[in-house]
């Protein structure tokens, strides 16, 4: 389902992001992409969403070779994809309801199944009451959680989280893996990167150990192992 | 396509609305530019007006010898009226000058009498000649010195008053010219603080450009909204400058009507309304949809 080959990302000669990774993720794996700040985990998640080009190498996810998209064609594939910020990125002038609608309204979904998708997707993560209060209005947790319902409305393939619990207290941190979680036992494919070893350790699940750019550890119900 | 436009407008209509003092803060702007911009046309209006009323004021007389019949002032009468420079000739016959003098010279006894002692007329038919611009009457004075024409003259009042002519000529297309470069600068300093407001307007909605992106959405739906605040930040603008400049103009009316003799310019303004608004909606709407369209493409790569 995506797949890096070779892929290295130099952004001038003393500062090589990334070198010669290459790996694969199958459909409805939960992939943990682990490292320091500044191993390169956010390097592979932009080029992954097509938010940077690689230097050198290809990157697939699906029938989409995603270092070739142009300007033009990143929207379509970006409707593929789910994506989770650490800084939760809504848009601050819309309500909860509207920001999780806003994936549907960019897809061209009508109206009807847009009114019926969004306070499922809202009950799902939990606020469901929740839907008229602006982002200003509600905690990191909540927010993220919208986020989440956001990134899973519109059914994507693959959900990328980005440091997702990087702005959340241990107890809102729980809430938001569980979640994650539960999505990619309904199917959906999930990669999570992060730093936090509590978390990674607690999944039981595939990890990717990145150090200065490097891929240096891929497995199967792996652990963080700081190097 | 019409789900997409329908939701470009509702979003642009609920971002103009929920970034309220933003929207006033362009609105304001734009009015203040829009202010300009109908100052400037009002100013062509009132320039045009005091032009058109010294050019009235500017003819040139052509005496004919008292040996002179008037048929053969006439038909030189025609000639002149077929010169493309030519916009009106009155032809004043020596009886006509005669009334005319002695009307300018009511109560003066002495020259009535000196007149009636003569016993016939020594007053000269003329023609009175309107050129469309003042610089004409050069041209014009030259076709008088055509030697078919020039046999029956006794003088000319452009060789006397030329100097005069050419200055107030001059003075007139300084004026025109001023004007239109006046009217050209401000147009561009207004339009460029209008882009530079929605710039920085969009500026400050950068993030959100870049999280529209990050769901998925096409240029055209990011583009759009900003595009639909664009032309209601344009229309509001053009609507609200007339509305003000109304009262304004009605009192200005009476003290510029002082100045340039034949211009109400509240009536230009009340009769060219919907020209004016047109003018207006032009200029607002084009502006602000144009600096939208530019500054949020700035944004809109990857």
């Amino acid at each position: 389902m995506i797949a890096f080959q070779n892929v290295f990302k130099i952004y001038n000669s003393h500062s090589v992001a990334l070198e010669d990774i290459a790996f694969q993720v199958s459909p409805g794996e939960f992939v943990s992409i682990v490292g320091r700040s500044g191993a390169g985990k956010s390097t592979v998640i932009r080029l992954l969403i097509g938010e940077e080009k690689p230097t050198k190498g290809r990157i697939f996810f699906g029938q989409y070779e995603v270092n070739k998209l142009t300007d033009r064609e990143l929207p379509a594939f970006r409707r593929h994809v789910g994506v989770v910020f650490q800084d939760f990125r809504l848009l601050p002038m819309k309500s909860a309801y509207e920001n999780v609608a806003f994936a549907l309204e960019v897809a061209g979904r009508p109206q009807r199944e847009i009114s019926d998708l969004v306070p499922q997707v809202l009950d799902m993560v939990g606020l469901g009451d929740k839907g008229k209060n602006f982002p200003h209005e509600l905690s990191g947790g909540e927010k993220q959680r919208v986020a989440i319902a956001r990134a899973m409305v519109h059914r994507p393939e693959v959900i990328i989280a980005d440091e997702p619990t990087g702005n959340l207290d241990p107890f809102h941190t729980m809430e938001i893996i569980n979640l994650l979680l539960k999505i990619n036992q309904l199917g959906t494919t999930l990669v999570l990167a992060t730093h936090n070893k509590d978390i990674v350790n607690g999944l039981n699940k595939r990890v990717i150990t990145l150090d200065h750019g490097r891929i240096i550890r891929d497995e199967e119900k792996g652990k963080y192992i700081l190097v | 396509m019409i789900t997409t436009l329908s939701r470009i407008i509702h979003f642009g209509l609920q971002n103009f609305w929920r970034n309220g003092l933003l929207s006033t803060g362009t609105v304001a702007i734009t009015l203040l530019a829009l202010m300009v911009s109908l100052g400037l046309i009002l100013f062509g209006v009132v320039t045009d007006a005091a032009v058109a009323s010294v050019q009235d004021k500017i003819d040139i007389s052509v005496y004919f010898k008292t040996s002179t019949s008037e048929d053969q002032v006439l038909s030189i009468k025609q000639v002149l009226e077929a010169l493309p420079e030519v916009k009106n000739v009155d032809y004043v016959s020596r009886d006509q000058a005669l009334e005319i003098f002695k009307t300018e010279h009511e109560g003066d006894e002495e020259v009535l009498q000196a007149i009636s002692i003569l016993g016939s007329n020594p007053l000269e038919a003329y023609l009175n000649i309107r050129a469309y611009k003042p610089n004409q009457y050069a041209l014009i004075d030259e076709n008088l010195k055509n030697p078919s024409i020039a046999q029956y003259v006794s003088s000319r009042s452009y060789s006397e008053n030329q100097l005069v002519i050419d200055r107030l000529s001059r003075i007139i297309s300084n004026v025109s010219l001023g004007g239109f470069a006046l009217t050209i600068i401000l147009a561009l300093v207004a339009g460029l603080i209008v882009y530079n407001t929605i710039r920085l307007a969009i500026y400050s909605g950068r993030d959100e450009i870049g999280i529209m992106r990050a769901v998925g959405a096409s240029n055209f739906l990011v583009r759009g909204p900003f595009m639909v605040d664009g032309i209601l930040t344009g229309t509001i603008a053009a609507v609200l400058s007339l509305i003000i400049a109304a009262p304004v103009l009605s009192f200005l009316s009476s003290k510029l009507g002082g100045f340039v003799p034949g211009l109400d310019i509240f009536q230009y303004f009340y009769t060219n309304i919907f020209s004016l608004l047109g003018l207006q909606l032009l200029f607002g709407v084009g502006v602000c949809t144009i600096s939208s369209f530019l500054a949020a493409r700035r944004y809109l790569k990857n």
